[in-house]
């Protein structure tokens, strides 16, 4: 059986620490709504339909990772190599509103903090590696899987850190927080192996068939002015 | 939409709908690294609910939605629990994919300029 929750409810962080969090989730998703729509074109806008639709599924597919823990997928790093940050930002927020309001996962109070773990810390960090790395890997499907790879396991074990912020500032519970920090971070750390491994294998799947449909490698693809080699399969 | 790009959102769709229709069935039960975390220094009951101790989890409340018909990733009414994940994890799918895509073609850049792929 699937488990039933894996967000966070509501009570665990105060009141007033989610509002000021949902308002911040807000105001940043405003900007990539802003910031996004310059890249979502035609071929972009209904690709990023089914990367949400694919973080969703992937997400009810939980893995374990120690006795009795298991992990899922949260997607940011996905979203972000094959339709871009703000963009990406906006899938793995949808798929958390739809989980919130339709499958009573995530609490309503929490998900600004959700939203801002998942969708736009998660999403943040992984396209701060995904730039990065990309500059100085092959753009293959082997480089990008290596990309993939290891902003995903950065990526989630920052978003981790970001409900530790969010408890430190309004936990409803008095609890040593480096035991909190080491805790989440420990077990993120081995979550985001195994979010790694999904995010480079679907990114080179699709960087094999579609390398055109990789968001990632377009600032690569400039045929008319750069002598880079364009990805094999990419004409037409 | 180019016709291969058609086909490449409809496999692409067809995975998720197994992931989420037929694979989700065999996911792995234990609570998730967030959800064993909080719950970290509680005792819990066979149906998950804490019963003393002390946890993050500790004052947790019930979700808002919690009465929805796909609640917990389950129809209301479907008895079968591997249809019921299966179901509600398909329709899942299906809405995400809907309202993403269609949110996504809304407010999406129109090129006055005829640059347009059709």
């Amino acid at each position: 059986m699937n488990p039933v929750a894996m967000h966070i409810a509501n009570g665990i962080v105060d009141a007033p620490v989610s509002a000021l969090f949902a308002a911040l989730a807000v105001a940043a998703l405003g900007l990539c709504v802003l910031r996004g729509r310059a890249d979502l074109d035609d071929r972009l806008a209904p690709m990023a339909g089914l990367v949400a639709a694919f973080i969703f599924a992937v997400q009810m597919v939980n893995f374990p990772v120690l006795g009795g823990v298991s992990g899922h997928l949260l997607g940011g790093t996905l979203a972000a190599m094959l339709v871009g940050p703000w963009v990406g930002a906006l899938c793995v927020a949808t798929v958390l509103v739809i989980q919130c309001l339709l499958f009573a996962d995530g609490g309503l109070t929490a998900l600004g903090l959700n939203i801002t773990n998942m969708a736009l810390i998660g999403t943040a960090a992984a396209y701060v590696l995904i730039a990065v790395l990309l500059r100085v890997l092959p753009k293959t499907p082997a480089g990008l899987a290596v990309t993939g790879f290891v902003a995903a396991v950065v990526s989630v074990t920052v978003a981790s850190l970001g409900f530790v912020l969010e408890y430190a500032l309004g936990g409803t519970t008095a609890l040593p927080l480096p035991a909190v920090a080491g805790t989440m971070a420990g077990v993120h750390l081995l979550i985001g192996v195994g979010e790694g491994l999904i995010t480079a294998t679907t990114v080179a799947t699709v960087a094999k068939v579609r390398p055109d449909l990789v968001f990632a490698l377009r600032r690569f693809r400039t045929p008319v002015v750069a002598p880079v080699p364009v990805p094999a399969g990419d004409a037409v | 939409m180019s016709r291969r790009l058609g086909w490449f959102l409809g496999a692409g769709l067809l995975v998720a709908l197994i992931l989420a229709g037929v694979v989700s069935n065999f996911a792995s039960a234990s609570p998730d690294g967030l959800d064993a975390t909080a719950r970290q220094g509680c005792t819990v009951d066979a149906q998950g609910r804490i019963t003393g101790g002390t946890c993050m989890a500790q004052h947790e409340q019930g979700h808002q939605m919690g009465d929805s018909p796909l609640a917990n990733y389950g129809i209301k009414g479907i008895h079968n629990r591997y249809l019921s994940t299966g179901i509600a994890g398909a329709a899942g799918v299906l809405l995400t994919f809907g309202l993403g895509a269609g949110t996504f073609w809304l407010v999406r850049r129109r090129d006055r300029v005829g640059t347009s792929s059709g």
